[in-house]
C-alpha cells in the first residue's frame, strides 16, 4: 500500500503544532509589549491565480496583515485567537464541530459573531494561516455523502480507535463523516474509485454489484462533492493509488461537479491536497447523448451562460473538456444519469459502465 | 423761565423745575397731544383681547425694567394678573417694580397724557415715547370704565396714590384721587394697577414665552408673576451685574432729514456753520467739520439761521453724502455684554453648551447698533422640528411674527450641516440688536427689517458661534470616539492574552496593560 501522505494521526498532531505555534507567536508578541499580528496570504480575488502545474487555483503572493493594534482588525483578531484556540481544544479532545456549532461555541466564550458568515470568514483565514482544511481541525460540514466498497479502516476516534469496519458492512454505504475521515486505511482489493453524483445510482450500483463487477469502491458525491469528501477520494487516490472515475449528469453543473474534485474551487485556493488531479470525468458526456441515444431536455439558458463561463475557465483547458462543452453547445441539450433507465434499469451497469470504463483507462 | 434743547433732532421744551427734576435724570415734557392712537390702537398691539392682555403686561414690565436698570438699580418686579369680573373677561393687573419712582407732579401726565414721556432722547432704552403705559391704562378705561391707581415714590419722604382717568379728547389726565402716605422704609419704585379686558388663557403661552426671554436677556432682574389662578412663576436673578448704562449722546449727521435740521436751526446759538456742526453733531469735529462744509460748498462764516430752504435741503444732502463722517461710537447704548447674555441663557435655558458673540459697534442711516448673538445647545433645550431662534430688540424679546424677522431669514438661509447641525437637533439661536433706532419692519415692532449692515452682523454673528459650536461638538465627538475606541481594546486584548496563553499552553497570561496605554496614542493605520 503505497503512502505518499501523513496518516490520519500524523496529520492530527501536525494540526495541533501549527495551532499550538499560532499560539505561541501571538503570545510573545504579547510579551514582548508589541501588538500581536499576523501576516497571511490575502485571499481577495486579485491574488486567486490558476496553478497549471498544480491543476487547482492557489493564491499569488499578496498578503495581508491582520494587526491587533488597529481597531478596524481588533475584533476579527481576537476572533481568530480564539479559533484557533477551540479548534485546537476540538482536535485534542478528538470532538468535531459544524460551522453552525462553531458560531454558537463561540457565544460561550463571550466572543460575538454577527453572523454565521462571520464565523465562517474566521474559520477560512485559519484555514488559510494553517494551510489545512477546517476538516483537519475538526469543523465538517452537516452534510454528507457515503462510501462503499471493499475497503477495511481502522477509526481513530475516541471509542472507536482500534475497531475496524469494512466498507461493504452496510447496504446503505458509511457516511463519509468526520470518524471515517480520520479513519486509517488498511486494507482493500478495490482497483479504483467510482464516484457518483447521484444517490439513486450509487444504489443501483451497489445492488447490481459494481463494486465486485468492476473491483471499485463507490463514492456517493450528494452533488457538490463536501470538502471531506473531496480529501477522501484525494486519500483513496493518494494513499492507495486507485484511480478516480466521476460519473454525474450531462449537464454544465454536473461538469463542474467532476472538475472541482479534480481541480478545486477557487473559494479553496488558500488550501492544498483537497484535490485529485488524475481523477477523470467519465460521463456523462454530451457525446453520450447522441452516442447513447439518452433521452434529453433542452439546455435553459442560464445552462448555456455556464457553459459559456466554464469554456473561458483555465481548468477546462484540456481537450475533453473544450470537446464536450462544444457538443453541448452544438446539440443544445442535456441529461440525466438515470436517463439510461430509459433502456432497462441494468443497462447502465451492463453496458455503459465497461465500455466507459475501458475506453477512459487506457 | 424756558429753555430750548435738542435731542434726538427735536426740540424739547424744558421748564427750569424740570431742569432739576432731570438731575435725577428723569425728563418730562409734552411732545405732541393726540387721541390718535384712541381709534388706532392696534398700532400699539390692542387689537384683540388677547394680545391686548399680551401687550398691557408687556408694557408695565418694561416700564419697570427702565425705572430700574439703567438707574443702576436691580431690578425686582411683581407682575399679578387677577379676576375682575370673569363673566366679562376683566381683569386687575398689577406690576410693581422698585424703580427710581415718579416725581409725584409727573405721575398724572407721564401714565394719563399720550407722547409724554422720560425716553424722548438719544440712547438706548426698551420704550420711546412713553406710548405703551398709556396705551394700556387707555386701554383699561375703555373696556371696564375704571380708573387706574398708580403709586410711586422717589424714594423720600412720601409716596404718593394717584387714581387717575384720561380725558381721551383733550389728552389730559383726569385726578380722581390723590393720597400721601409717610414713606418711612424709604421705598422707591412704583405700583401701576389697571384694569382691562383680555382673554388671559389664549394669551398664556405668549405671556409665559414672553416673561420666559424677558428673563434670558434680564437676568439680574427678579420677575414674579402670579396668573388668575393664583399659579406663581418666578424667574430668580443670577447675576447682581448691570449692563453699561447708556449714554446720551448728538444725532449722528447721517440720520438727520430736513425737519429735524429745521428743529435744531430754530433752536440753536450757534452763528457760524462751522460752530453748529461741531455742537450738534454726533463726533464732528472742528477738521471734519471743515472737510465737510467744502464739500457740501458752504463757506464756514455762514450763519445757519440764515439758510434758505434749499439751502437747508442741500446741507441735509450732503451729510447724507459726505462719507468722512466717522461712524457713530456705541456709548449710547446698552448691549447686555457676552457675560450677562451667558448667564441668561444658563439659567432660563439650561443648555450643555453656550457660545455668545458681541459684535463690534456697526451703524446704518447714521444709528448705532450692535448684535448679540448666542447659541445654546443640549441640555433642556428642546428638539423641534425647526431651528429655535429667540429673537431681542433692546433687551425685550420679540415673541411675535418671527417668519418676518430678518434673523428668522438669515438662520433659514444658513446651511447648518456645515456645522455638523441639523435643524431637528436640540439648539436654539438668540439674536439681540441694541440700537438708539431699532430699524423696525413695521409699527407693531415685532419684526426687524432687512438691513444690510445689520443683516451682515447678524449673519456673522451667528456664524462665529455655530463655529464654535461646532469645535465643541466636534471635540465631543472626538472624545466620545477615542472612549469607544480604547474600550474596545480594553474588551478584546485581554481575550487575545487569554487565549494565545492557553494554546501555548502557558499558564502566566502576559501583561496588556502596557499595550492598552498605548493603545491611546495609536492612530488607525
Amino acid at each position: 500500500m503505497k503512502k505518499t501522505n501523513p496518516t490520519a494521526r500524523e496529520k492530527r498532531k501536525e494540526v495541533l503544532l501549527k495551532l499550538e505555534k499560532f499560539g505561541h507567536e501571538i503570545y510573545e508578541q504579547i510579551e514582548k509589549g508589541i501588538f500581536p499580528n499576523i501576516t497571511m496570504p490575502s485571499r481577495s480575488t486579485d491574488n486567486i491565480y490558476y496553478s497549471p502545474d498544480l491543476r487547482q487555483y492557489v493564491l499569488g503572493d499578496k498578503k495581508v496583515r491582520r494587526n491587533a493594534g488597529n481597531i478596524r482588525h481588533l475584533k476579527p483578531f481576537t476572533q481568530l485567537v480564539w479559533m484557533a484556540y477551540f479548534t485546537h481544544e476540538l482536535t485534542l479532545n478528538q470532538k468535531t464541530s459544524t460551522l453552525r456549532d462553531v458560531f454558537y461555541s463561540a457565544q460561550a466564550y463571550d466572543i460575538l459573531f454577527q453572523d454565521q458568515d462571520e464565523s465562517d470568514d474566521i474559520i477560512t483565514d485559519l484555514e488559510t494561516i494553517l494551510g489545512c482544511t477546517r476538516e483537519d481541525f475538526n469543523v465538517f460540514p452537516e452534510e454528507s455523502s457515503a462510501v462503499f466498497g471493499d475497503l477495511t479502516i481502522e477509526y481513530t476516534v475516541p471509542n472507536y480507535e482500534g475497531k475496524r469496519l469494512n466498507l461493504t458492512s452496510h447496504p446503505d454505504g458509511v457516511m463519509i463523516g468526520p470518524a471515517l475521515t480520520s479513519a486509517e486505511f488498511i486494507e482493500t482489493s478495490a482497483d479504483k474509485v467510482i464516484a457518483i453524483e447521484k444517490g439513486g445510482l450509487f444504489t443501483r450500483f451497489i445492488e447490481e454489484r459494481v463494486h465486485e463487477k468492476f473491483n471499485a469502491i463507490l463514492v456517493f458525491l450528494r452533488g457538490q462533492a463536501p470538502r471531506s469528501t473531496r480529501y477522501f477520494i484525494r486519500r483513496l487516490n493518494q494513499e492507495l493509488g486507485l484511480p478516480v472515475y466521476i460519473f454525474t449528469d450531462a449537464d454544465p453543473w454536473g461538469m463542474h461537479i467532476a472538475m472541482v474534485i479534480i481541480s478545486g474551487s477557487a473559494n479553496a485556493a488558500h488550501i492544498r491536497e483537497l484535490t485529485t488531479p488524475d481523477a477523470k470525468w467519465a460521463g456523462v458526456w454530451a457525446s453520450d447523448i447522441i452516442s447513447y441515444k439518452l433521452p434529453s431536455d433542452k439546455l435553459d439558458d442560464i445552462d448555456i451562460k455556464r457553459l459559456h463561463e466554464l469554456m473561458r475557465d483555465p481548468r477546462y483547458k484540456e481537450e475533453l473538456w473544450q470537446r464536450e462543452i462544444n457538443v453541448f453547445m452544438k446539440i443544445q441539450r442535456k441529461c440525466e444519469l438515470e436517463a439510461f433507465s430509459r433502456y432497462g434499469l441494468t443497462h447502465i451497469v451492463d453496458k455503459y459502465l465497461p465500455q466507459r470504463l475501458k475506453e477512459v483507462e487506457d | 423761565m424756558k429753555i430750548n434743547k435738542y435731542v434726538n433732532g427735536r426740540v424739547r421744551l424744558i421748564s427750569r423745575e424740570e431742569e432739576s427734576v432731570e438731575a435725577t435724570s428723569q425728563t418730562f415734557q409734552e411732545i405732541s397731544p393726540a387721541d390718535f392712537f384712541y381709534r388706532n390702537k392696534e398700532i400699539a398691539g390692542f387689537a384683540n383681547p388677547a394680545r391686548a392682555i399680551f401687550s398691557a403686561i408687556r408694557e408695565l414690565v418694561e416700564n419697570s425694567l427702565d425705572a430700574t436698570e439703567p438707574m443702576g438699580i436691580l431690578p425686582d418686579i411683581y407682575i399679578r394678573l387677577s379676576p375682575l369680573d370673569e363673566g366679562e373677561n376683566t381683569y386687575t393687573l398689577m406690576v410693581r417694580d422698585n424703580g427710581s419712582g415718579i416725581p409725584a407732579d409727573y405721575v398724572p401726565l407721564a401714565f394719563c397724557q399720550f407722547l409724554f414721556s422720560s425716553k424722548y432722547k438719544l440712547k438706548q432704552s426698551r420704550g420711546t415715547f412713553g406710548l405703551g403705559g398709556t396705551m394700556t391704562i387707555l386701554y383699561g378705561q375703555i373696556t371696564t370704565n375704571k380708573p387706574v391707581k398708580v403709586i410711586s415714590s422717589t424714594g423720600e419722604t412720601k409716596i404718593n396714590e394717584y387714581t387717575l382717568m384720561i380725558d381721551i379728547e383733550r389728552n389730559r389726565p383726569i385726578i380722581l384721587n390723590r393720597k400721601l402716605y409717610d414713606n418711612y422704609r424709604k421705598w422707591h419704585g412704583t405700583i401701576v394697577e389697571v384694569n382691562l379686558e383680555g382673554d388671559y388663557y389664549k394669551a398664556m403661552p405668549k405671556i409665559l414665552e414672553y416673561l420666559k426671554q424677558t428673563a434670558i436677556v434680564n437676568p439680574y432682574a427678579n420677575i414674579t408673576f402670579v396668573d388668575p389662578k393664583g399659579r406663581l412663576y418666578k424667574f430668580e436673578r443670577t447675576v447682581v451685574t448691570l449692563p453699561p448704562k447708556p449714554k446720551e449722546t448728538l444725532p449722528h449727521p447721517h440720520g438727520i432729514d430736513v425737519e429735524t435740521m429745521y428743529r435744531i436751526i430754530r433752536a440753536t446759538r450757534c452763528e457760524k456753520l462751522i460752530d453748529f456742526m461741531q455742537k450738534h453733531f454726533h463726533r464732528v469735529g472742528e477738521r471734519t467739520a471743515q472737510r465737510f462744509l467744502k464739500f457740501a460748498g458752504f463757506p464756514e462764516d455762514a450763519d445757519p439761521k440764515k439758510l434758505k430752504p434749499d439751502e437747508i435741503v442741500k446741507l441735509v444732502q450732503a451729510m447724507k453724502n459726505f462719507d468722512e463722517f466717522l461712524p457713530p461710537d456705541a456709548s449710547c447704548l446698552s448691549p447686555l455684554g457676552e457675560e450677562i447674555l451667558k448667564a441668561g441663557i444658563l439659567k432660563e435655558l439650561e443648555p450643555e453648551f453656550i457660545a455668545v458673540s458681541q459684535r463690534k459697534p456697526s451703524s446704518y442711516s447714521g444709528h448705532p447698533f450692535i448684535v448679540e448673538v448666542g447659541i445654546a445647545y443640549g441640555g433642556k433645550i428642546p428638539v423641534k422640528e425647526d431651528i429655535l431662534l429667540y429673537r431681542f430688540a433692546n433687551k425685550i424679546p420679540l415673541v411675535y411674527d418671527e417668519s418676518g424677522d430678518v434673523s428668522w431669514k438669515i438662520v433659514k438661509s444658513i446651511n447648518w450641516r456645515k456645522y455638523g447641525l441639523m435643524p431637528n437637533m436640540p439648539f436654539a439661536i438668540l439674536v439681540h440688536i441694541c440700537s438708539t433706532k431699532i430699524p423696525w419692519k413695521t409699527v407693531g415692532k415685532e419684526m426687524i427689517a432687512d438691513r444690510p449692515e445689520v443683516s451682515r452682523e447678524i449673519l456673522n454673528g451667528i456664524r462665529e458661534v455655530a463655529r464654535q459650536l461646532e469645535i465643541y461638538l466636534s471635540r465631543k465627538e472626538r472624545i466620545k470616539r477615542e472612549k469607544a475606541r480604547l474600550s474596545v481594546f480594553a474588551k478584546y486584548l485581554p481575550k487575545i492574552a487569554e487565549f494565545s496563553t492557553k494554546l501555548a499552553g502557558k499558564e502566566k497570561i502576559p501583561d496588556i496593560n502596557d499595550l492598552l496605554r498605548r493603545a491611546k496614542k495609536i492612530e488607525e493605520d
